[in-house]
């Protein structure tokens, strides 16, 4: 049986160490939507951290330069805030998809990045819209891309001792918005099988002068695709340039057959999505 | 390894209990203080049979570790409703033949009072939105949507 | 019966007796019972789909300081008895979670962790996961011996195929050679589970002097009490068996999983034990409802005229033989439609896959999806109405079935009818929408129920049943009770006798539970009728039949006096004792329920993401006794039968693991997937029932698999033949066509 030591520290200096000096497994426990279902059937010792003591783990700060969110800031409370809803629309809602009501009360957006799961909601919106993350750790802190965070399944770039202690989202630019969508078999509680994130910037006459678009549940991590941007930039965002977005998109994809969807599906299914979220991220940002 | 002392309120009172750290909360409100009442259906996350409330927020008690509990105030199924009076939520489940088996009712009648909390007048799709993490195999919900509504305008007074 | 019974209890919306207790949290299920000095039971489940088990070194296990006891198959007493090889397996692992061993620890972590101390030796053996490669040549058996029931001929080697069956009326070819249009369909459909929310769970107490008792979840109490006193060779009276709530059951908690291992557990360990599964274990270990292969050919003439029906079943068993429900498959496959030559024949086939349990109108939705679909694309190739198709070939009273009887008066023309006269019916469809239509026929049973009726010394009285409630049954019981005896409803508590309450009732099943047990209670009544009349005549001195029973009342009629129900017990025990009531009958008679469904469904074409926009289910009950929950039979079968149609199916890998032991990816409907489902009750008395009562639990699953077949098929123009109709295949199928 799993055998926890449980944590609870009330300083990122202080989770650090726990994190740092453990001689078992360590595990950052934030919501625990994910952690408490993977410590399930775990026959060994386990450090549990829990870091939601921690000041500023559980805040968000929006100003003109952006959002400093908290990693562990539980989706509901998240959703909840208008003034970043009004900001980063497709963010909010690839917060609000994952789990259901129950899960909302608990999950964050630190966490769905932490855990690192291909099909995590919030990895293709945080990276659409640019997001950093900041990793506080032994040696000090750094700042790495969200793109660049996730390096495998259930994987990421973090170390030993180190945690996630900022997620930092530029304010978008004038006349930028983004949106997200998946695609999952019911309404509500699966895991994605396919989503895009994207966030595209119109000039005053609707053409397109800067987009990202990422993807999620078509690769090992949560990929983004410059050559569909690319499709859109310089365009009005017409029916050519969506379906040659959702090409690109497509054509990035390295997706697998498993029980959620097969590979054509998924191949398919990601281009369409990145049409329609394209669709609306234009029509939220003025086109 | 030692259990961990945990002082919580549950339903209001103030309950002081042992756990392993390893424990949810939900065996710990079924094993350690006999609170049955919040079901297990599934252990993760996926059925909301085990639906409480901590400090006012809808959670999958399966998804908490009973060593988070300390400090909190926690509401189960067994906290709604008086012995001699029934909430109205519970009186519309019953009114409106919501449940068979019977094995959800207590999580769908936490979730639907915490529904009805931040939002006393939903929409049908809002209703069945917050609700589906509540699985129920036997009605095809169409009478626990019946009992929302109803239960939700006669908490707002008739209107 | 009469015609028009004038009922005061009957078709009320009563609120249940047990309602309080379910909606307060106080409802006591399988796994809410604690006893002082409990331990918990585990099992070892096999991580292969087949293996011969080598050995089996518990040591390890049993030195853990945790651990109270062990038990393998070496341990069960009578290991000849019936599915004991499900219970723990012997030479061979048979399927991805087959029960290998348990343990019984002081806590449920340390029982888990004494788990992964057991050694297995196995040797994995190649799986075989689907009827193809169950039946191909140089298939790996399951079974060295088994040899095929119902050839014609007797089989020289083993097979997979555990049984045929065949049956047939008329005359098939020349059904065939009149037809002006046939359609020929081969169709799948999809493991699937009956997906009660509650797990199976027990807590047991083995007895040395006789006084066993078993605690559990289950659909009938009489049964686990039979199985278990098999397996561990006890006699039936030293066994109490405590049927608690039930959380759920839809025919998979008929058998016994846990019940037996505990009491073994219990037995060696000298405490009471507890056992639980984890969801994981509920979809791998228990359950499933049977995958099927069946293939539909059906011949009209242009007037419409249906000629011929055939159809070849293939129903995959698990991994015991004779577990599939390929029976009532076979016989309710055709059964809605007077057509004279039809002719089935079917398989009973085993694979790596747990063993089939009963599912609702077990076999029906799979072969009757079959046909249905058969029957909407003949209406669509005949351009007639799919409702005046049905109309003109419907089963009634006298049409003959293939399985024997000939029906008596039956409801389907009356759904129908109020089908064609629904809203819905008449509602146009937007684009990318389909509307599909189907009927369903299930028999439902009766059997054995007994009924004792209580009262007590202040007039009111105990219904002890011994039916376990899976839906509220105990409101239409204590309802019917309340009619006969004409008194208040709630001076009558329902409530679920154990073992040693009653004699033996047969299960909540086969929708016999308002029918028979119903029967029973109202032959309890009128015996406690009978007993308040002789009683009142004795203290007037007047014979019983000058005594009349009203309104609760005892009234002679051939002087003066009345006597209530209160007054009558209060004086009993001068009178000649305490009252009670008996009906411990065999219920013959069941009247089958027809039900005919609309499904109106939108398709996204470019994700093939399913919506269903309107949902309308219509059956016939007999007479609704809780008319509320006769429509939650209809709408909660709806539901499952959507999920079966459009996103329910075990997952398996090449391997043979089940892939989706859960509920995030084994898709159930969710309260945001479905509309409201409208309901008709249609009211076609059963003369074998006092009231003219039929069973409804069950018919409502099996329309909506080819309602919903039919409704996404024309939403996208082409025929669907494989459920479930997840969004990857309906895709597919539109790329493929264009």
């Amino acid at each position: 049986m799993v055998s926890v030591v449980y944590e609870a520290p009330d300083s990122i200096q202080g989770a650090i160490d726990l994190l740092a000096n453990a001689t078992i497994t360590t595990k950052v426990l934030a919501g625990g939507t994910d952690l408490i279902i993977q410590m399930q059937g775990v026959n060994e010792e386990r450090l549990v951290v829990d870091v939601k003591k921690i000041p500023g783990m559980m805040d968000a700060t929006l100003s003109d330069k952006g959002l400093d969110l908290g990693p562990s800031m539980p989706c509901a409370e998240f959703t909840a805030r208008d003034d970043i809803k009004a900001v980063y629309p497709g963010l909010v809602e690839a917060a609000y998809l994952i789990g259901s009501t129950q899960v909302q009360g608990r999950c964050s957006v630190g966490g769905n990045l932490c855990n690192s799961s291909p099909a995590a909601d919030t990895i293709p919106a945080l990276i659409a819209n640019g997001a950093q993350c900041v990793i506080k750790g032994p040696g000090g802190e750094r700042t790495v891309a969200v793109e660049d965070f996730v390096t495998g399944v259930a994987q990421n770039c973090m170390d030993k001792g180190e945690l996630l202690t900022l997620i930092k989202i530029p304010r978008p630019a004038a006349n930028t918005s983004d949106a997200y969508l998946r695609f999952i078999p019911r309404t509500e509680m699966d895991i994605a099988v396919a989503g895009a994130g994207v966030s595209v910037t119109l000039d005053d006459d609707g053409t397109c002068t800067a987009a990202r678009v990422a993807i999620g549940a078509v690769a090992i991590t949560a990929l983004l695709v410059p050559e569909a941007a690319q499709a859109l930039i310089g365009t009005k965002l017409d029916e050519d340039a969506l379906q040659a977005a959702a090409d690109a998109a497509s054509a990035a994809s390295k997706p697998i057959t498993d029980r959620r969807g097969t590979v054509e599906f998924r191949t398919h299914v990601v281009g369409v999505l990145v049409k329609r979220a394209a669709k609306i991220a234009a029509e939220r940002a003025g086109g | 390894m030692a259990k961990t002392h945990v002082t919580a309120s549950i339903n209001g009172d103030v309950k002081e209990f042992l756990c392993e750290p390893s424990d949810t909360l939900l065996q710990t409100l079924r094993d350690e203080l006999g609170l049955t009442g919040t079901k297990e259906g599934c252990g993760s996350g996926d059925c909301g049979a085990c639906s409480v409330t901590i400090n006012g927020r809808l959670v999958c008690s399966c998804l908490v570790l009973g060593v988070e509990a300390e400090g909190t105030e926690i509401e189960t199924v067994e906290g709604i409703g008086a012995s001699d009076k029934l909430h109205v939520i519970q009186e519309k489940f019953l009114e409106h033949a919501a449940l068979q088996c019977g094995i959800c009712t207590p999580g769908l009648i936490v979730s639907t009072k915490a529904l009805l909390e931040e939002n006393p007048d939903p929409t049908e799709e809002e209703a069945r939105y917050y609700l589906a993490g509540n699985l129920c195999r036997c009605t095809g919900y169409d009478k626990i949507i019946r009992a929302v509504m109803d239960a939700a305008e006669t908490m707002r007074g008739g209107a | 019966m009469s015609e028009a019974q004038e009922f005061k209890h009957i078709g009320q919306r009563t609120i249940r007796p047990d309602g309080h207790d379910k909606v307060t949290g106080r409802a006591n299920y399988a796994a809410d019972l604690a006893l002082p000095d409990m331990i918990w039971g585990k099992i070892l489940r096999s991580p292969h789909a087949h293996a011969n088990i080598k050995g089996i070194d518990t040591s390890k296990a049993e030195a853990h300081p945790d651990v109270f006891a062990v038990a393998t198959h070496a341990d069960i007493p009578n290991s000849d008895a019936g599915g004991v090889l499900n219970i723990l397996a012997k030479d061979k692992a048979l399927y991805h979670g087959h029960a290998i061993a348990s343990v019984a620890a002081r806590t449920e972590a340390a029982a888990e962790e004494a788990l992964a101390l057991i050694e297995v030796d196995y040797e994995v053996l190649q799986p075989v996961m689907s009827i193809e490669e169950a039946m191909a040549d140089g298939a790996p058996l399951l079974h060295e011996s088994l040899m095929t029931k119902g050839l014609a001929e007797e089989p020289t080697s083993p097979s997979n195929v555990a049984s045929r069956m065949e049956m047939n009326k008329g005359d098939i070819e020349a059904g065939f050679a009149e037809a002006d249009v046939i359609v020929e369909r081969e169709f799948r459909t999809a493991t699937v589970h009956q997906g009660y929310i509650e797990p199976h769970a027990c807590t047991v107490r083995y007895d040395e002097d006789g006084q066993s008792m078993i605690w559990c979840s289950t659909q009938g109490h009489f049964g686990v009490r039979q199985s278990t006193a098999d397996i561990l060779s006890m006699e039936q009276s030293k066994l109490k068996v405590i049927a608690s709530e039930i959380g759920g059951g839809f025919g998979g908690k008929l058998g016994v999983y846990l019940e037996p291992v505990a009491l073994i557990l219990s037995k060696k360990s000298g405490r009471p034990v507890k056992m639980q599964m984890d969801r994981d274990e509920v979809f791998k270990g228990s359950g499933p409802g049977a995958a099927t292969r069946n293939k539909v050919k059906i011949g009209a003439k242009k007037d419409g005229s249906i000629t011929a029906m055939e159809a070849h079943l293939y129903y995959e068993s698990g991994a015991f033989p004779g577990s599939s429900p390929l029976g009532p498959g076979c016989m309710t496959v055709f059964t809605p439609y007077d057509v004279e030559n039809q002719y089935v024949e079917g398989f009973d086939v085993v694979v790596n896959k747990a063993r089939c349990a009963a599912y609702r109108a077990p076999g029906a939705p799979q072969s009757e999806y079959a046909a249905e679909m058969v029957i909407n694309e003949l209406a669509d190739e005949l351009g007639i109405d799919p409702i005046d198709f049905r109309l003109q070939n419907a089963a009634k009273e006298g049409t003959q079935t293939m399985y024997g009887p000939k029906l008596k008066a039956v409801g389907l023309v009356e759904c129908l009818e109020a089908a064609k006269n629904s809203d819905q019916y008449k509602t146009a469809l937007k684009e990318n929408q389909g509307r599909g239509l189907a009927a369903g026929f299930w028999f439902n049973v009766g059997g054995d129920s007994s009924v004792v009726i209580n009262m007590n010394q202040d007039g009111t009285g105990t219904i002890v049943e011994g039916s376990p409630d899976i839906g509220g049954s105990r409101a239409s019981m204590q309802m019917m009770a309340a009619e006969e005896l004409q008194m208040p409803v709630d001076s009558l508590i329902p409530v679920i006798g154990d073992t040693q309450s009653l004699p033996h009732s047969n299960p909540t099943g086969g929708s016999r539970t308002t029918f028979a047990t119903g029967m029973a209670v109202i032959e309890a009544a009128a015996d406690v009728v009978s007993q308040f009349k002789e009683r009142a005549a004795a203290t007037w001195n007047v014979t019983p039949d000058q005594v009349e029973w009203k309104d609760g009342v005892a009234i002679n009629t051939s002087g003066d006096g009345e006597l209530t129900a209160a007054q009558i017990c209060a004086a009993a025990s001068r009178t000649g004792g305490q009252i009670s009531g008996r009906g411990n009958i065999n219920a013959q008679g069941a009247g089958p329920s027809f039900a005919v469904h609309l499904a109106d469904i939108e398709v996204d074409p470019d994700t093939g993401q399913t919506t269903v926009i309107r949902y309308t289910a219509i059956q016939d009950a007999g007479k609704a006794i809780h008319p509320s929950y006769v429509e939650g039979q209809f709408q909660g079968g709806s539901a499952q039968g959507i999920g079966w149609a459009l996103n329910e199916e075990y997952v398996y890998n090449k391997d043979g693991l089940l892939e989706n032991p859960g509920y995030l990816d084994y898709r159930v409907p969710l309260a945001s997937d479905l509309p409201m489902i409208d309901t008709v009750i249609v009211e076609v008395p059963n003369a074998f029932h006092p009231y003219g009562v039929r069973g409804v639990g069950e018919s409502g699953i099996i329309p909506p698999l080819a309602a919903c077949g039919t409704a996404v098929s024309k939403a996208i123009g082409i025929w669907m033949t494989e459920l479930p109709m997840s969004p990857p295949r309906i895709l597919k199928a539109i790329q493929d066509k264009s």
